[in-house]
């Protein structure tokens, strides 16, 4: 028996146990209240009406009028209740799925599609809701219906009332079936249409390269392959959704049939009156609307069962990098860090990128990282910060191995400046006060002034400017001046610039520089570098070559000494051979 | 009413959703200009022809197999309707032959059982084939849909996308197309059944006895007026879940995707309680739509119950005195019940048919759009280019600031040209004219002396390719990647452009070398390496001509050396438009223009200008200094 991911939704539930008690309660009313309109019916045409009595028509009337305002100002009531319920579940669900997303290391980030998550945040927990709200509480209500009109009928003929109640063993056979094969669609149709999203999105975004290559052809002919598998799974969907549907809805309208067959051999031996078959037809047709809508619940409840199956995919995913049981808080930092025999495996691969860095950087000392494109500079400084862990050996901060503080602590001892400057649709503030939120105006001011990022007060809103994918484009020298500032602003102990000014022109390269000079002097920095300018920043330079830190020194000293140092940073390219043979012959 | 907890009835009253929110909560967005062409709320005569064009230009291929499916459905319905009809029959003639001591015949009972038998299998298997075609055309109508949608916005000009944003993109591609499908999926068949089984009841109710039909006839109008009010309320309430849903999935896609930045600053708690507060303003949406379709479903009901009951009543009457036999009023109400279920039923979809129709509404929106770079309908083949390119008398404006004004270029067929000058001085601006990624405000950009709007849009970006400083890679490999230079080019021809570039030996070193797919673990390529792979695209493209737009930016200095060099060879006899802040690109330059301000100011080959001593040498020399 497979587990039942929707159950799981269950906890959710639990806050919400009055609003839940009074919706079934009200259900268990309005069942009865429907289930008495063929009893008034039937009341009138054997009483008053059988009588000639027109003055006995008045009292029925009247309760039948008092049952309907009952019945459905309780219903409207309980879909009130029901939409709070579901909605409220909907949002919480919601809420700690982005939690937990949030929560999950860059590694998984790295691997999951965007598309894929965001149809989990989605489609997948509206699914969910719409279950909650509409298709949970019409399967209770159709199952109570059956059992109380099943009870119904055994009550009014024994007989005809067992032969009906067989036939719900089929419904419940298929049931099953299709339940299993429905299962196996549906998931295929989510995981296909993830992986659509998946391929819309890149080609909205990569759409400058698609059209500077005019590729648009190309790009469709791949878009298409997958929108027709879709619609070939889709149509399997059909398939099985449809034979279901017709096969359930032929067993009720069978069952009239035979129930009429036998009940007129029933009236014609006497066992049953004309009444009575009238009754029991009535109430095998209240029955043949819940059955037949049944196929579409069950497929819904299908659709929410599988949905949940893959929001809990994320939700079972346990963080790589998290807070461990005894992390430490580390109010104040004198920023002395040391990288110990540490190495790096992609997570799940076999791709070795460090092998053994050992690295000192003392208080106050600004180091300059150099090596080859892919020698894993970025890498070095991502685990300073853990966004990713190392395989071997440590990292620490000031002798604290970076495992053993809280990551909030660690994090706020360090600023960092990405080569892609990441902005988010929000103010110009906004995304300068995202990790130092208590920064003042002054320290706004002096952090654009450092960076030459100057030019946000002449946006049109000044700093209230929105800027990012939802609002005015920056040019990449813009962003990464932004970025900057912003790994500057909380005045953190430990700076980390991965490549900062690489979209800056010569002119506004040198202020930076200049301005960034006395930041540096009292805090300890990696600054990871492709340029010699950028090395003027530092007090040392590390070369980094095979995964291993292989000199480190000033950057005279390696630039003449070290030959593998001399051919990244020594821009007399042409006389000086590269040391790589690979180069194109 | 025992079960009534006492919060149940905390109904917030018709407040609508102000989903722009209070300026304090809302602050952190920033302000940004009026946002772009979400279709308004008054034009919505005007919206609802044009998506109903796009509809009917989606079925129109269908039109027979809609007719067949229109056709079975009554077929089905007719079959609903008659159950109860025949039962009746059942009960009326073929049961009393049998009650004379059981002599009687059989044959009229039996008679109804196989009838009732046969048009249960009839609308079974009508219901079945209706469900197939529908299901069909639906799935049909929404592959064409996807297509269009997808080739219109690759047809559209990137100034259309700079303004739209790839978010907008990406909704009306999975959003809208997808509340489209639910509407196919579940919408249609609900519809279908329903207003059939409403006419034909109505129909058979009136057949029956008209005077006992006219309560009915009362209750109509009342429903009417409960309906209008419904659909003019949850079209609002409709709206505010969108819009509220809208910037929960902005929300969540870039936050997401800066997730580096998320945890490198700690941002964590305040995009919990940005998103908890989107969030919420969505469940309130929400709460407010189902509060609506939660009055008028009940409220039909009641207009039904309280039909029933005067059907009840007053056919008591008429039954007292003769004019209605008791099998017909006993008919009358079990055709009642069945009268106004799918009223409500309709209602619980509205919402469905809602989201339908506003995602047409966008989509139609967006398919209307014109491709401001439009090819035009008799392009100009471009089989061999020669790659010369001329700006003629050019201007060209920037969210209307004028940018270049009269702009003369010219730059010969292989000729290697850089473009240099501050931020702002318009180089950026010349690329994407060249490439065609904008359209001149005035003058012409022509290649090989034939004005670049002459061309097809596809053919002319295969002969003129850029390279940005943004490498966006696609899922899949990174042969693949390359390969989207040339889909068409054998392996070999991807490892020699990747060799070229200098390349081939980080992707050799990569798990699964040239077959690694770049979005998978372990292959978090840098921005260099990134770079090194577009070189490679572009290479393998063999364009006329290339425009590199600050391509070179991410390369550290061996890379640079690498790409260098191949550039020597892929320039060679190639025109070429190259924008650097970097000069060690410059250099391979055969000419240089200096930009000040959208105006050329200084104009010849590198050499020449530094010697001269005017702003490029300045530049020059500030770029030597950097070196040391």
């Amino acid at each position: 028996m497979r587990e039942r991911a929707l159950w799981r939704v269950l906890p959710y539930l639990r806050p919400h146990k009055k609003r839940l008690a009074f919706i079934a309660g009200s259900a268990v009313v309005s069942v009865g209240a429907q289930l008495a309109v063929p009893l008034i019916a039937e009341a009138a045409i054997d009483g008053p009406i059988r009588d000639g009595n027109k003055r006995g028509l008045v009292p029925l009337l009247a309760l039948a009028v008092a049952l309907a305002i009952v019945e459905l100002s309780l219903t409207y009531r309980r879909r009130l209740a029901l939409s709070r319920v579901a909605t409220s579940v909907e949002t919480k669900l919601r809420d700690d799925f982005y939690a937990q997303l949030q929560r999950l290391d860059v590694g998984f980030h790295d691997r999951w599609q965007s598309g894929q998550l965001l149809s989990r945040a989605n489609s997948d927990i509206s699914l969910i809701r719409r279950f909650a709200a509409f298709g949970a509480i019409f399967l209770v209500i159709v199952i109570l219906e059956v059992i109380v009109i099943f009870a119904l009928l055994l009550h009014l003929d024994p007989r005809l009332g067992l032969l009906t109640i067989a036939t719900a063993v089929p419904v419940v056979i298929l049931c099953r079936r299709f339940e299993r094969r429905y299962h196996t669609v549906v998931r295929d149709i989510q995981d296909q249409t993830g992986d659509l999203t998946t391929m819309i999105e890149e080609a909205a975004r990569g759409i400058r390269v698609i059209k500077a290559f005019g590729r648009s052809d190309e790009m469709f002919n791949r878009y298409d392959a997958r929108c027709r598998q879709l619609r070939d799974t889709e149509m399997e969907r059909v398939r099985v959704h449809t034979r279901f549907i017709w096969v359930l809805g032929l067993i009720p309208n069978l069952t009239l049939a035979a129930v009429l067959l036998g009940g007129a051999f029933a009236v014609s031996w006497g066992s049953l009156s004309v009444g009575g078959l009238v009754a029991f037809v009535s109430y095998l047709l209240i029955l043949v609307f819940p059955i037949e809508e049944l196929a579409w619940i069950l497929a819904m409840a299908e659709e929410a069962e599988t949905a949940a199956g893959r929001v809990w995919e994320v939700f079972d995913t346990e963080p790589l990098i998290a807070d461990g049981a005894n992390a430490a808080t580390l109010a104040r930092a004198r920023g002395e860090i040391r990288f110990e025999g540490v190495q790096f495996v992609y997570p799940g691969t076999d791709k070795i990128v460090l092998r053994g860095v050992d690295l000192a950087i003392q208080p106050g000392e600004t180091l300059a990282l150099v090596g080859a494109t892919g020698s894993g500079k970025t890498t070095i400084a991502t685990l300073l910060t853990r966004l990713y862990d190392p395989a071997g050996g440590r990292v620490t901060l000031d002798g604290h191995d970076l495992r053993d503080l809280t990551l909030r602590s660690l994090r706020a001892h360090i600023g960092f400046a990405f080569e892609e400057a990441t902005l988010f649709s929000a103010s110009v503030r906004e995304n300068l006060l995202i990790g130092f939120p208590g920064a003042s105006d002054a320290d706004i001011e002096h952090a654009l002034a450092v960076a030459q990022a100057t030019f946000a007060y002449d946006l049109p809103w000044a700093l209230d400017t929105r800027i990012g994918e939802q609002g005015l484009s920056l040019s990449g020298g813009q962003r990464q001046r932004i970025g900057l500032a912003r790994a500057i602003i909380g005045r953190p102990r430990v700076l980390v610039l991965d490549d900062p000014l690489s979209a800056l022109d010569v002119h506004t390269e040198a202020r930076v520089e200049e301005a960034l000079r006395p930041i540096l002097a009292d805090r300890t920095s990696l600054v990871v570098v492709h340029r010699p300018s950028t090395v003027a920043l530092a007090d040392r330079s590390a070369l980094i070559d095979g995964g291993r830190i292989v000199a480190t020194g000033s950057h005279h000293d390696l630039l003449e000494h070290e030959p593998r140092y001399a051919a990244i940073l020594s821009q007399a390219a042409e006389e000086l051979e590269a040391p790589q043979d690979q180069v194109a012959s | 009413m025992i079960f009534e907890p006492d919060e149940v009835p905390d109904v917030d009253h018709d407040v609508p959703l102000d989903l722009t929110g209070d300026a304090a909560v809302d602050a952190w967005r920033g302000v940004a200009a009026e946002d772009v062409d979400e279709p308004g709320r008054g034009l919505a005569g005007m919206l609802r022809s044009r998506s109903r064009r796009l509809l009917g230009s989606l079925l129109r291929p269908h039109r027979r197999s809609l007719a067949l499916a229109a056709l079975l459905i009554t077929c089905n319905v007719a079959a609903q309707l008659a159950g109860p009809l025949l039962v009746r029959e059942g009960i009326d003639n073929g049961i009393p032959p049998l009650l004379d001591g059981g002599s009687g015949s059989l044959r009229p009972l039996l008679t109804v059982v196989v009838a009732l038998v046969a048009i249960t299998l009839l609308g079974a298997a009508s219901f079945n084939g209706f469900l197939m075609i529908t299901g069909r055309i639906g799935q049909d109508v929404l592959l064409d849909l996807r297509r269009r949608v997808f080739v219109h916005f690759q047809d559209l000009s990137m100034s259309f996308h700079e303004k739209y944003t790839s978010g907008r993109v990406i909704s009306r591609q999975t959003s809208d197309v997808e509340a489209l499908g639910e509407m196919l999926k579940f919408g249609i068949v609900t519809l279908a059944t329903s207003t059939l089984l409403i006419a034909g009841i109505a129909v058979v109710l009136v057949v029956l006895n008209a005077q006992l039909a006219i309560p009915i006839l009362v209750a109509l109008p009342v429903l009417w007026v409960l309906t209008r009010w419904f659909r003019g309320q949850s079209e609002r309430a409709y709206r505010a879940t969108r819009d509220a849903i809208a910037l929960v999935i902005v929300h969540f896609v870039e936050s997401l995707g800066g997730i580096q930045a998320v945890h490198a600053f700690r941002r964590e708690p305040r995009n919990q309680e940005i998103f908890e507060h989107l969030d919420d303003r969505y469940r309130q949406a929400n709460v407010w739509s189902q509060r609506l379709a939660g009055t008028y479903g009940p409220g039909v009901q009641l207009v039904g119950r309280l039909t029933t009951a005067i059907v009840i009543f007053y056919g008591g009457w008429l039954a007292i005195d003769g004019k209605v036999s008791v099998g017909v009023l006993a008919a009358f109400l079990l055709y009642l019940r069945r009268f106004f279920e799918p009223m409500q039923e309709l209602s619980q979809f509205y919402n469905l048919f809602q989201a339908s129709a506003a995602g047409l509404e966008k989509l139609s929106g967006v398919l209307d759009e014109d491709a401001t770079v439009a090819s035009p309908a008799n392009p100009v083949t471009l089989t061999h280019a020669s790659g010369a390119l001329r700006f003629d008398a050019v201007g060209f404006a920037y969210r209307e600031r004028p940018v270049l004004t009269d702009f003369d270029l010219d730059v010969p067929a292989g000729e290697t040209i850089a473009i240099v000058g501050a931020t702002g001085a318009g180089k950026t601006t010349v690329a994407r004219l060249a490439a065609r990624f904008w359209d001149p405000t005035s003058g012409r950009v022509m290649l090989d002396g034939v004005d670049l709007r002459e061309f097809d849009a596809l053919e002319l970006h295969r002969a003129i390719v850029t390279v940005t400083q943004e490498n966006f890679l696609f899922t899949g490999s990174v042969a693949e990647n390359i390969g989207l230079g040339r889909p068409d080019a054998p392996r070999a021809d991807v490892e020699a452009a990747a060799r070229a570039i200098g390349a081939h030996d980080f992707i050799s070193a990569l798990p699964d070398g040239y077959d690694t797919d770049v979005h998978q673990k372990g292959a978090r390529l840098s921005a260099g390496q990134r770079q090194l792979v577009a070189f490679a695209r572009a290479f393998l493209a063999d364009p006329a001509a290339l425009i590199l737009d600050e391509a070179t930016s991410s390369l550290d200095i061996p890379s640079e050396r690498l790409v260098q060099r191949a550039l020597r060879t892929l320039l060679a006899d190639r025109t070429a438009v190259i924008i650097a802040h970097r000069l060690t690109t410059v250099e391979i330059a055969d000419r240089v223009v200096v930009l000040e301000r959208g105006r050329i100011v200084e104009d010849g080959p590198p050499r020449e200008l530094i010697d001269r001593g005017g702003e490029y040498a300045g530049l020059h020399q500030a770029w030597l200094d950097s070196l040391v």
